[in-house]
C-alpha cells in the first residue's frame, strides 16, 4: 500500500556501500556529491498524509517555507511506515534524487532506521523529530530536532481554566512516553495555576492513529462531564470535530484546527518547525559542521501558540499573554518543586526548579497531581 | 453541562457505543453473510469497507448531500464486489486468495485516491434523536442513533425473512448448499453467486460511508482499524444467521467502547487489554465455536472452508 518509486534493491544498496567505501578511502576528491554551488536537495518523509491537521503536516507547512530558498529542491514523501520502508525510501531519495539533507521525521524512524542508514552514508545529514541524539552514542552526522511545545499546552491549560465550569478537563492521549506526559502535566500545570482544584482525566488511546477509538475516548470524556479537551495524537481533526459537535471547547495540538471547531476551538499548541528546517539548510548550505541537538521554545521560535477562538474569554487572554510575554523572555519555570506526582510522592523537591532545556524533563515518567490516569 | 455520572456512565458508554460503533460491523456482517450464504467467502470486505468510505466522503464533499455519498459507496463496494465475483467465476481460483487481493487492492486505492480528501470537511449524515426525552446529556447523546443504524436493523429482518420466504432467498441458499443441485434445477450458479458478491459488498461499502460520513466522521487513513476482517469473523459466530449478525455486531460495538469507557471513570489500569477485548473476543469465539468432529452447524455446504 506504499507507494514506492522504484524499490532499491538490496544489492543496489550494497553495491552503493562498496562504492562509498571505496570513494572514501580514495579521498574527498573521488566523490563528486560535494556541496556545490549552494545548490541543496532536501528529502522529506513522513509518516502520515502531509495535510493530517496533525504532526505531518506541522512538518510539511516548514518544507513548504524553505522549498522558497533559491537553490533549494524538496522532494517529499508521504506515509512511510516506520519499518524498513523508511530506510528504501531514505536510500532512493539519497541514490535518485541525490538529498544530502533528510528530514525522516516520525519519531520512530531513529532507531534502528537513521541510525543504520547514517552509517552507510556518512556525508548524509540525517536530521530527526524529536530528542533522540546522543553525543558519543550516535553517529555526528545525524541531528535531532525539538520543541518545548508543552510551554504551549501549559497555556493551553490557562485558557482551559478559564472557560471550563465543570472544573474537569479531558486529555486524549497516544502513549505514556516522556514527551506526552511533559504535554499533560504542563496542561495541568498552566491549568491549576488559575484554579488549583482543576483535574485532568487522561485517556490513553495506545497508538498514534486509532480515529473510532479517539472519537469514542472523547465522546466518554465529554459524557463523564469533561468540558475542555485536548489530545496528543497524530491527527487531531477527528476529536476536535467530535467537540464542536458535542459542544464543549477544545484546545488544539500540532497545527492550526481552529477551522474544524469555529465555536469551540480556544487556542493551541502548535509546532513552527521553519525555526529548526532553516538552521539544517543553512549549515548544510555552507558545509558547515551538522547541528546535532537543536532545541528551542516559544523564545526560539519552535512552537507557536494558535490565535484566540471566541471562546477565550478577556480575562483568559490577559492571563495567557501574560506567561507567554514571560516565557519568551526565558523568565518562566513550569517545573519547579514542590511538585508532587499523582500517587503522592514527591517528583520534584522544593527549591529545585527545572527550566525547559533541564534534560531531566526528556526523562519525565509521571503524572503529577490531580492528572486522574496511570502511566 | 452537567456534572458526570461515575460508574453509572460505564454501562452507559458501551450501550452508547455499541450503538455508534456497531453499524459498520452490522453491514459489512450482513454483506458477508449474504455472498457466503451463495458459497463463497470474500475476504476482501476490509477493502471495500475502506473503498466505500474514502467514495462516500469525497462524494458527500462534491455534492453536498451525505446521502449521495452512502449510495456512491456502494456502488463503490457493488463494482469491487462484481471484480471479486468475475475473478472467482474463472475455472480453479480460490475466493480466499481473491479476497485477499482485493482487501489490498481496495484499501490501497482508497488510499491512492482519497489523498485530496484527508483536509476537507464534507457535510455528514444527521441522526435521529431518539434521546430527547431526557434532560440528561450523556443520555441524549447515547441514544443519538444514526438512520443507517436503522436501515441496519431492518436489513437484517427482511434478508432473514427472504432467505425463509423468497424464491431468490432459497435460490441462494440452494447455490451456497449444493452446486450441483442448483445446476439440476437450471440454475447459473457463477451468475448468482456474482449477484450475492455484488450485493453483499454493496452493503459493505455503504458500512463504510458510515465511518466516514457519520463515526468517526471524517475520512483518513487510520479510519478502519480491521473492522471489515473482524466483520468476517463475525459471520462464523452469527451461524450465518442475519438476526444473530445483528446482535454480534451489537457486541462487538459494545466491546470497542469498554476501553475508553473505563478509563474515563477512573479504571486506568490494563488499558491496553481492554482495548483488545473486541480483538480478544473473536478469538474466543473463533476457540469456542471450532471443533475438530463437525463441521459448523448452519455453515452453507459450498463454503471452501467447510469442505
Amino acid at each position: 500500500m506504499n507507494s514506492r518509486k522504484s524499490p532499491v534493491t538490496r544489492r543496489s544498496v550494497l553495491k552503493a556501500l562498496a562504492l562509498t567505501g571505496a570513494a572514501t578511502a580514495a579521498g574527498p576528491a573521488f566523490w563528486p556529491r560535494a556541496e556545490a554551488a549552494g545548490s541543496l536537495v532536501v528529502g522529506v518523509i513522513y509518516v502520515g498524509p502531509k495535510d493530517d491537521y496533525g504532526y505531518s503536516q506541522a512538518q510539511a507547512q516548514a518544507a513548504a517555507a524553505i522549498r522558497k530558498i533559491p537553490g533549494l529542491t524538496v522532494v517529499e514523501q508521504e506515509k512511510v511506515a516506520e519499518t524498513t520502508d523508511v530506510q528504501k525510501v531514505m536510500a532512493s531519495m539519497i541514490e535518485q534524487d541525490e538529498a544530502t539533507l533528510l528530514f525522516p521525521t516520525s519519531f520512530g524512524y531513529f532507531d534502528p532506521h537513521v541510525l543504520k542508514m547514517a552509517e552507510k552514508y556518512p556525508e548524509i545529514r540525517f536530521a530527526h523529530c524529536g530528542g533522540l541524539w546522543q553525543a558519543g552514542k550516535h553517529p555526528k552526522n545525524v541531528g535531532s530536532y525539538f520543541g518545548y511545545i508543552d510551554e504551549c499546552q501549559y497555556l493551553n491549560g490557562v485558557v482551559a481554566a478559564h472557560a471550563t465550569k465543570t472544573k474537569k478537563l479531558g486529555f486524549i492521549a497516544a502513549k505514556p512516553i516522556p514527551q506526552v506526559l511533559r504535554n499533560i502535566n504542563a496542561f495541568t500545570l498552566g491549568a491549576q495555576s488559575v484554579k488549583p482544584d482543576i483535574t485532568t482525566q487522561v485517556i490513553f488511546t495506545g497508538d498514534w492513529l486509532l480515529p473510532v477509538k479517539e472519537a469514542e475516548a472523547a465522546n466518554s470524556l465529554i459524557d463523564q462531564g469533561i468540558d475542555v479537551m485536548t489530545m496528543h495524537v497524530d491527527s487531531p481533526k477527528v476529536i476536535v470535530e467530535t467537540c464542536e459537535r458535542r459542544r464543549i471547547h477544545v484546545c488544539g495540538y500540532h497545527a492550526d484546527q481552529s477551522a474544524l471547531a469555529p465555536k469551540g476551538y480556544l487556542t493551541g499548541a502548535e509546532w513552527n518547525w521553519i525555526t529548526p528546517y532553516t538552521t539544517h539548510v543553512k549549515a548544510a548550505m555552507s558545509g558547515t559542521s551538522m547541528p546535532n541537538i537543536l532545541r528551542g521554545g516559544l523564545k526560539e521560535g519552535y512552537v507557536k501558540t494558535s490565535p484566540y477562538g471566541p471562546g477565550a474569554s478577556a480575562a483568559a487572554r490577559k492571563r495567557a499573554d501574560g506567561v507567554k510575554a514571560k516565557m519568551m523572555k526565558g523568565e518562566y519555570v513550569i517545573f519547579k518543586g514542590p511538585l508532587k506526582d499523582n500517587t503522592g510522592r514527591t517528583v520534584i523537591p522544593a527549591g529545585t526548579s527545572h527550566v525547559q532545556t533541564d534534560v531531566v524533563l526528556e526523562q519525565m515518567d509521571y503524572l503529577v497531581a490531580g492528572v486522574i490516569g496511570k502511566v | 453541562m452537567d456534572s458526570g455520572l461515575g460508574w453509572l456512565g460505564v454501562p452507559l458508554a458501551v450501550v452508547g457505543g455499541a450503538l455508534r460503533v456497531s453499524t459498520p460491523f452490522l453491514f459489512v456482517s450482513l454483506g458477508e453473510c449474504l455472498t457466503e450464504k451463495s458459497g463463497r467467502i470474500n475476504l476482501g470486505l476490509e477493502g471495500v469497507l475502506v473503498m466505500g468510505a474514502m467514495t462516500g466522503y469525497a462524494v458527500s464533499y462534491y455534492t453536498g448531500s451525505p446521502w449521495l455519498g452512502v449510495l456512491g459507496a456502494g456502488f463503490a463496494g457493488l463494482l469491487l464486489g462484481v471484480l471479486h465475483a468475475l475473478i472467482c467465476n474463472l475455472p480453479r481460483v480460490n475466493d480466499i486468495a481473491v479476497g485477499i487481493g482485493l482487501m489490498l487492492f481496495g484499501t490501497g486505492l482508497a488510499f491512492f485516491l482519497g489523498k485530496p480528501f484527508v483536509q476537507p470537511s464534507a457535510p455528514l449524515l444527521h441522526a435521529i434523536e431518539f434521546g430527547a426525552w431526557s434532560d440528561s446529556t450523556q443520555i441524549r447523546s447515547a441514544l443519538r442513533v444514526n438512520p443507517l443504524f436503522i436501515g441496519g436493523i431492518l436489513l437484517a429482518l427482511s434478508m432473514h425473512w427472504a432467505f425463509r420466504n423468497t424464491r431468490w432467498g432459497m435460490v441462494v441458499r440452494m447455490v451456497g448448499d449444493s452446486a450441483d443441485a442448483a445446476r439440476a434445477m437450471g440454475y447459473s450458479v457463477n451468475r448468482v453467486r456474482l449477484m450475492a458478491t455484488a450485493c453483499g459488498s454493496f452493503f459493505a461499502g455503504v458500512g463504510g460511508a458510515f465511518l466516514s460520513l457519520y463515526y468517526p466522521g471524517s475520512w483518513n487513513e487510520g479510519l478502519s482499524s480491521g473492522q471489515g476482517l473482524m466483520a468476517v469473523a463475525l459471520v462464523i459466530f452469527a451461524r450465518w444467521r442475519p438476526i444473530a449478525c445483528f446482535w454480534a455486531a451489537l457486541l462487538f460495538g459494545g466491546a470497542a467502547a469498554l476501553g475508553p469507557a473505563l478509563q474515563s471513570v477512573g479504571v486506568t489500569g490494563g488499558y491496553y487489554l481492554f482495548n483488545a477485548a473486541p480483538y480478544v473476543l473473536t478469538l474466543a469465539i473463533m476457540i469456542a465455536t471450532c471443533s475438530p468432529h463437525r463441521t459448523l452447524a448452519g455453515a452453507p455446504g459450498e463454503l471452501s472452508v467447510t469442505k
